[in-house]
């Protein structure tokens, strides 16, 4: 029988720094074991627990479209024991990985359907992964239009900044970055997430949103998306817990009668609206 | 089923016998309380007793267990599962309540999906002799939780005391398999009787208060109410409720390490402590003793309906008996029952 507490064992490929406050950094991982890599399927929008041995376990969302093999990135921030770890660690180290755990974005039900993209901060990781999983030549026929709008508090905290000048070059995507406050080089557009939205236009019809960001983007995106005639089926949040287990054991995760590690971390608007507002 | 027959008097020896083939743990008396522990004799046993201040749930949950532990080389590092092999083990003397609140953490522990084979390794060699309860306590309310004093519920042998001998009620095919060995006695119908009599009188004792189901309908409507802040405002988030309940299953994950060699440890923890929820940017859904009373109250009686189908409490009274301000939850549980409050959205 499969023990769910075992870490798989991870190679460390790349490490490097996002933001300039160096306080967010990209994590590359490849598999020690080919037979830990067969078996390892994922979703866009699932989690992993990622462990330093001594330090201890935390849950990170999956950065990386499971279009792309043999590599998995993770975008951590630093804000604590386990993240620190996380960012010592140098190409050639090993770490320790449990999952996928969740259930991710629900990429069937979003088939045939226009795809309206909304993240800030690191929270931006799990709907890059899904964007890079959409664009892949194999998927971007199963997807309408997307949509992106992606915020951060100043440019230097923009990530993936290489790929968002490649998203800006397609044509099957719009994409509109912004940030709160701007500086001298920045050119692009400056206000806050939910001021961005409003200004869109939105075939509220057919599309489906999917929200990942800090409590204060969500908390005033919302009643935006409302406005756009966006119905709570259609909009999908991923949300974030303290976690330990992962796996809906230890109790600490729970909205009413759902966990979040298991029962999510998506959960459609509609799903929310009937739990308790304990997050 | 089956009802065989023992004298009270053949019970060491019975005990005695149990030991040579198995692990055994029973009620015994350690610093002036009652605990189980794992007996190496019969001597010491009490089975004249209310309950045990701690539940038996640590021999299927442990305080403290290693999950892994690794040590780190030069450029090696080693990892090895903590998967001790377990010896059959009888759990003696047992409360009903405390026997059916194993089933409930088989629902938490091994289901389908997620099995924790942790928890699955240590529950599987369990057997279970429990001994139904004559003289149910003040704070006992297992038949309001869907047990009662002498529910066989997880139970595999359920010992019911006629005076000078207990009838052995045989529930499960492992508690037949080792009757069977044992080669015990059938009961006779005057002592059947007997039962019967002892059985009635003691669940006269503590009739149920409330109803179920209703119960989870009105605090589904109560969530939001004012009542939580009142009923809860001399809780000290202390945690000794989660930790003394047989229940509760909370834990927490910390790795240990000195000298290059560490270890994964599970321990117990408690959603009534503040941290428990605490989030990395410091934000914590749960910030007050209401909250998380709250959460406790909710989880056991209506989330737990919704996830396991079934209470997450069998109301053993612990909490209630070593609660240090005397939060009596069949109270909390009663006001929101019958507030005219809750009945709000
Ligand atoms: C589903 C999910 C997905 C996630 N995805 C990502 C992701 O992609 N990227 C990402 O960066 N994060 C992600 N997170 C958040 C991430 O898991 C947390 O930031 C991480 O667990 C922090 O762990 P840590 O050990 O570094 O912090 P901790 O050491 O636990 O500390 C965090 C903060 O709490 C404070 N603290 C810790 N202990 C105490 C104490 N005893 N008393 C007072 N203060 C204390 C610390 O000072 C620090 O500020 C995700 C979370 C979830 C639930
Ligand atoms: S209810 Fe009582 S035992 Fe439980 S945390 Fe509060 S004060 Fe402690
Ligand atoms: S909540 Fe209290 S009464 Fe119910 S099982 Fe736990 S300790 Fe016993
Ligand atoms: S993280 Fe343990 S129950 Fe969800």
């Amino acid at each position: 029988m499969k023990n769910p507490y075992l870490p798989t064992p991870m190679k460390v490929e790349k490490n490097v720094i996002e933001t300039g406050d160096r306080n967010i950094k990209t994590l590359t991982l490849s598999f020690l074991n080919n037979k830990d890599e067969e078996i390892f399927n994922f979703i866009p929008g699932q989690f992993v627990e990622l462990s330093v041995l001594g330090a201890g376990e935390a849950p990170f969302g999956i950065a990386s479209s499971p279009m792309e093999k043999k590599h998995i990135d993770f975008t951590i921030s630093k804000v604590g024991l386990v993240t620190a770890q996380l960012h010592n660690l140098e190409p050639g180290d090993t770490v320790g990985m449990r999952g996928p755990l969740g259930n991710g974005y629900p990429i069937e039900l979003l088939r045939n359907k226009n795809i309206f993209i909304i993240g800030g901060g690191f929270g931006f990781s799990t709907l890059r992964a899904f964007t890079n999983f959409m664009l892949h030549p194999d998927n971007r026929k199963h997807y309408g239009d997307i949509t992106v709008v992606y915020g951060a508090r100043n440019p230097g905290l923009l990530l993936y900044k290489n790929e968002l000048s490649e998203w800006e070059q397609r044509n099957d995507i719009q994409l509109h970055v912004t940030v709160d406050k701007g500086d001298e080089s920045w050119k692009g557009k400056t206000g806050v997430v939910p001021v961005i939205v409003k200004e869109l236009s939105i075939d509220a019809e057919n599309t489906t949103t999917l929200v990942c960001g800090p409590p204060v983007m969500i908390k005033f995106t919302l009643p935006v998306l409302a406005e756009l005639g966006l119905a709570p089926q259609q909009t999908y949040l991923s949300l974030e817990m303290k976690m330990k287990c992962g796996i809906g054991k230890c109790g600490r995760c729970n909205i009413g009668s759902k966990y979040v590690c298991t029962d999510g971390p998506v959960f459609s608007l509609a799903q929310l609206n009937k739990l308790p507002q304990e997050y | 089923m089956d009802y065989k027959t023992i004298k009270k008097s053949e019970i060491t020896e019975f005990l005695d016998n149990l030991i040579k083939e198995y692990e055994i743990a029973a009620p015994i008396e350690k610093d002036d309380i009652v605990v189980f522990d794992k007996i190496k004799s019969s001597n010491g046993v009490i089975l004249e007793y209310s309950n045990s201040v701690k539940s038996p749930k640590k021999f299927v949950i442990p305080q403290f267990e290693t999950l892994i532990s690794y040590n780190t080389n030069e450029d090696t590092t080693n990892v090895k599962e903590h998967l001790d092999e377990q010896k059959q083990f009888i759990l003696f003397g047992a409360r009903p309540c405390d026997a059916r609140s194993f089933l409930f953490l088989d629902k938490v522990f091994s289901d389908e999906k997620n099995r924790d084979i942790y928890y699955k390794n240590r529950r599987d060699v369990v057997l279970i002799i429990s001994l139904g309860c004559t003289q149910p306590q003040e704070t006992c309310f297992c038949t309001t939780t869907g047990g009662g004093p002498f529910s066989s519920e997880g139970s595999d042998l359920l010992l019911v005391d006629i005076g000078d001998d207990y009838i052995i009620q045989v529930i499960t095919d492992k508690g037949a398999e080792l009757v069977k060995k044992l080669g015990l006695k059938n009961a006779q119908k005057d002592e059947l009787a007997e039962m019967d009599r002892v059985i009635k009188k003691s669940e006269a004792k503590i009739e149920p208060d409330l109803e179920l189901n209703n119960l989870k309908d009105k605090l589904d409507n109560s969530f939001d109410g004012s009542d939580w802040e009142t009923l809860t405002e001399k809780c000290l988030s202390c945690g000794v409720c989660t930790y003394l309940c047989p229940t509760c299953h909370c834990f927490d994950i910390v790795d240990e390490e000195k000298n290059r060699k560490g270890e994964r440890i599970r321990i117990w923890d408690s959603c009534q402590f503040p941290h428990f929820t605490m989030q990395a940017s410091g934000f914590n859904p749960r910030p007050t003793y209401k909250e998380r009373y709250r959460q406790r109250i909710m989880h056991k009686f209506s989330y737990c309906i919704d996830n396991y189908n079934m209470v997450g409490c069998v109301g053993c009274g612990r909490c209630i008996s070593e609660c240090p301000v005397n939060l009596d939850i069949r109270q909390v549980l009663t006001s929101l029952y019958y507030s005219m409050l809750s009945g709000r959205t």
